[in-house]
């Protein structure tokens, strides 16, 4: 489903992704870890071409992300993505933020919009708050908007860049049971993440990076029974201490 | 010598200088309407990152923003006829002085406000599908005209103010309506101070409501 082969990317001389390979198929959680600075955030952001990248082939679905032909808007659209600052509308309620794309690119009728959108709201456990501001919602509750936004478009994987490092540590869990209800329920899923009980409870495989580099690619019973690197072990050792 | 004040003038002369308020309040809500369109597309010109539209953007700003106003009216009322080939009236060419005047302040007024809106707003929108327009039109614009409205207002009252410059075209304001009544009948005093009164009270109501809107958008 998404195919990252041999990527590279400097931003100006430093070189931020350093001959990335891997592959994710259809249905599978992947989640990324590694050091702050590693490269996770970037990686996952030229999956959908929100950072360019100046050498190797990214292709989702068998679309090339690099190539000047794609169309961008449209592979975007059917690649969810979910923020670590949830990035809500601010000036729009919650059900006007789920609205938006699903009417300007989908082109679907207001209606059928609102149906969908009331739909998800109830999902994520908001059915009853569609009509507030992102001010007025919870740091959890916004970031689940933010989840059901992205899902009004059908799409056919999720990426999710940190999205529980900006939450309060009670909001965290209800984030998390509906990203781990997204992946019971078959999405391929991308996930940059510290919650290290989730990747043991969700994830099939998880990836490490550090400093730019792809240092273990492993199934998950591998990467937390008996990591290969060094550097692996010694993250692990630092986020599972506490 | 107090006496001999007849502020009566005014009241027999309301009519026609309520003309003359029309014609500066309406001049005012039309050249304001047009430069904030023009000025938000300098400002996404200057922001666009292509070379050329950049160039072009703060060149009008830099242009503008080193003329005297006056010139430019001046200047129009005798440009804009033979580029046209045509009779322009002076409020026509007037508002179009205005226009391409005014739109370079407000294109940095615009270009602040735009850059005031968190890029991650932007890549949001354009994660969701959205393209470049949507993402303007629907999400970044939105956001910075409101962040904006209070300096935009405040422009607003100065091009009020700037309205009177249109004597210089022959046009009626209300600045100039005053000056005609008061040579007419010789009450220059009771004319000059009416017309400040005026102008205070209009310019300074709209000065409380900048600071009524700030308050609301810190909130």
């Amino acid at each position: 489903m998404i195919e990252i082969e041999h990527v590279n990317k400097w931003f100006g001389s430093f070189q931020v992704l350093k001959d990335n390979s891997s592959s994710i198929s259809k249905g599978e959680v992947v989640v990324i870890c590694g050091p702050s600075g590693s490269g996770k955030s970037t990686l996952i952001k030229c999956v959908n071409g929100l950072e360019p990248f100046q050498e190797g082939r990214i292709t989702v679905d068998g679309v090339s992300v690099g190539d000047s032909a794609t169309n961008l808007p449209k592979l975007r659209s059917q690649i969810g993505m979910v923020f670590q600052n949830f990035e809500l509308f601010p000036h729009m309620t919650a059900m006007q933020n789920i609205c938006l794309a699903q009417t300007k690119v989908l082109g679907r009728s207001q209606d059928e919009a609102t149906e969908r959108t009331q739909k998800l709201l109830d999902r994520v456990g908001l059915g009853d708050l569609g009509y507030k501001y992102p001010s007025e919602l919870s740091g959890g509750q916004q970031q689940r908007v933010a989840i059901a936004r992205a899902l009004a478009m059908d799409p056919i994987a999720m990426l999710f860049d940190e999205p529980t490092s900006a939450l309060d540590p009670e909001m965290i869990n209800e984030v998390l049971d509906v990203m781990q209800e997204l992946a019971r329920s078959g999405m391929t899923m991308m996930v940059v993440t510290h919650e290290m009980g989730f990747a043991r409870r969700v994830a099939d495989r998880v990836i490490f990076m550090d400093e730019g580099e792809i240092v273990e690619d492993a199934t998950k019973e591998d990467f937390f029974g008996k990591p290969r690197s060094d550097r692996a072990q010694l993250f692990l050792s630092k986020i599972l201490e506490h | 010598m107090l006496l001999d004040f007849d502020f009566g003038v005014i009241i027999r002369s309301l009519p026609y200088l309520g003309q003359g308020m029309m014609l500066s309040l309406s001049l005012t809500l039309l050249a304001a309407a047009g430069s904030i369109v023009l000025g938000t597309i300098l400002a996404l010109m200057r922001l666009s990152g292509i070379g050329p539209l950049m160039w072009i953007g703060a060149t009008w700003v830099n242009f503008f923003r080193s003329l005297p106003l006056l010139l430019v009216i001046f200047w129009f009322y005798f440009l804009v006829p033979l580029v046209v080939q045509r009779q322009v009236d002076a409020f026509q060419s007037a508002l179009i002085g205005f226009i391409l005047f005014e739109a370079a302040y407000y294109c940095e007024i615009m270009r602040s406000g735009i850059l005031s809106i968190s890029r991650g707003q932007a890549s949001a929108g354009y994660a969701l599908g959205l393209r470049y327009s949507q993402c303007m039109r629907f999400i970044v614009l939105p956001q910075a005209f409101r962040n904006m409205m209070p300096v935009l207002l405040t422009q607003t009252i100065i091009l009020f103010q700037d309205t009177s410059l249109v004597f210089v075209v022959g046009l009626a304001d209300f600045m100039t309506s005053a000056v005609t009544v008061a040579q007419r009948d010789s009450r220059l005093v009771e004319l000059y101070v009416f017309a400040a009164f005026v102008y205070f009270v209009i310019c300074y109501s709209g000065s409380l409501y900048v600071k009524y809107l700030q308050k609301k958008i810190h909130r």
